[in-house]
């Protein structure tokens, strides 16, 4: 739980002094901006923009010679393999800050927004060095991924004339995690691989047609006695009231009843628009399902259809459509 | 390549940039890390990033910048000069994914001869970024 009552107020009395104040440590590239740093950036991003790395093509640009890609900004002043050995600068306020918040349970830490603005391009041989300020920390928010506080970071770069050449600002957010420890950077942790659809919940009454749909096949439940048809999958005829039941397997041939576009919001797993229909069978029952390969726009009440069981994620078929 | 120049005037509003998908690996997501001097764990080492709740390595936010400004350069040519990028984060990067950046162009600044262009790099989870970027172009002849 978050704390709350006196707790909290004296917890918010503490970060008070934060607000406009400088980190207290300047950074300073260890590097003046160079070639070779910018052709290894260019290669990681597989970015082939002649003012960074053809001389020929940066000298007849607007730019009038070799210049660092503008995102490449923070890197200049960035720490290097030292940032992996997690030693920090006792003096930096912003950890300092960071830690007053881990001590109130506060340990999550994800960055939402950042911008950044170019004075001008960087060019070879520029001095790079930062200095930032902890601009503004949010009251008490209850967000997605917990209770927290948004911290804003500004931080100015200044060259080897001590003129700015660009600024960034970050969006922290410092938030109680129920995980065991902090994600940075990242919103909710993701789970492994692609993402998989919702998986029915199997039992006595539905799992043989599951079953069918392994098979490859469409099945439509029959009843016994009066020879209805029904889906989904139930124990008892609508019709005459009998449990006794059989089955067919559809031809998958049908027309569309009826129909949705959904565009919003989006499900990971699933591609948008999607087109979720409701289908008429021939054999005369209905059925709910995705009509595939068609612009929604192209869709119509009564277009004749084609159902085939596919694979929709890493291991569940189901049947979907397409026009026929 | 990026020998063509996109010129102001030859720009509208609601013109859209070409697609760009990039894959996501485990080379990228490290070489973007090493190449942006940022060495914090979680983007080269995949128990450091198991340990903070994540799957994998995950990219960091100079990666998608530099990503960002890419697809847009891709699009304008070596006479763009951005001046602005505003990007919110949503699902992270991870190996085995693909992001798909998509943009238009949603203003014209006349006087600075310079686009805002809306961005979005969706993978498989949703949204990993989506933002705006500001970039000056050539003026018109
Ligand atoms: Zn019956």
């Amino acid at each position: 739980m978050a704390i709350s009552g006196k707790e909290r107020e004296d917890f918010e009395k503490q970060l008070e002094p934060y607000v406009g104040l400088d980190i207290g440590i300047e950074d300073r590239g260890r590097d003046p901006v160079n070639a070779a740093m910018v052709r290894h950036w260019c290669e990681a991003m597989g970015d082939h923009c002649g003012a960074y790395t053809d001389a020929d093509q940066a000298g007849n640009s607007v730019h009038g010679e070799l210049v660092a890609p503008p995102t490449m900004l923070q890197a200049w002043i960035l720490g290097g393999v030292g940032m992996a050995t997690g030693e920090s600068d006792p003096r930096d306020k912003q950890k300092e800050l960071h830690r007053l918040f881990d001590a109130h349970g506060f340990t999550g830490v994800v960055a939402t927004n950042t911008e950044q603005e170019y004075t001008r391009y960087l060019k070879m041989g520029d001095e790079i060095r930062a200095t930032t300020v902890i601009e503004s920390i949010s009251e008490q928010k209850a967000t997605g991924l917990g209770i927290g506080y948004f911290i804003n970071t500004r931080t100015r770069f200044y060259d080897q004339n001590d003129d700015e050449v660009g600024w960034l600002t970050f969006r922290v957010l410092k938030f109680e995690n129920e995980a065991p420890a902090a994600a940075t950077e990242a919103e909710a942790p993701a789970a492994a691989g692609r993402p998989q659809r919702l998986k029915p919940a199997l039992a006595h009454d539905n799992q043989w047609w599951w079953d069918c749909v392994e098979q490859g096949e469409l099945a439509i439940q029959k009843c016994s006695d009066c020879q209805a048809l029904r889906h989904p999958p139930r124990p008892m005829c609508g019709e005459c009231q009998s449990s006794d039941w059989e089955f067919v397997f559809s031809t998958g041939q049908g027309t569309i009843h009826s129909y949705v576009v959904i565009r919003y919001p989006e499900v990971p797993g699933y591609t948008y628009p999607l087109v979720v229909a409701v289908v008429d069978l021939e054999e005369g029952t209905r059925f709910v399902g995705n009509v595939l390969d068609v612009e929604p726009d192209d869709v119509e009440i009564g277009m004749a259809v084609q159902a085939s069981i596919e694979l929709v994620d890493d291991e569940m078929k189901l049947p979907v459509f397409r026009r026929a | 390549m990026s020998e063509a120049v996109l010129r102001y005037d030859q720009v509208s509003v609601g013109d859209a940039l070409p697609e760009l998908p990039i894959e996501l690996t485990s080379s990228l997501i490290v070489a973007g890390a090493v190449a942006s001097q940022d060495y914090t764990p979680v983007h080269h080492d995949k128990e450091a990033a198991q340990a903070a709740g994540m799957q994998d390595i995950f990219m960091n936010i100079l990666t998608t910048n530099g990503l960002v400004s890419r697809f847009v350069t891709d699009w304008a040519g070596v006479d763009a000069r951005i001046t602005n990028v505003s990007i919110k984060l949503g699902t992270p990067n991870l190996p085995g994914d693909t992001m798909t950046l998509t943009g238009s162009v949603a203003e014209k600044d006349d006087a600075a001869s310079a686009v805002t262009v809306d961005v979005t790099g969706k993978n498989a989870w949703g949204n990993h970024v989506t933002g705006t970027v500001k970039v000056a172009l050539a003026a018109g002849d």
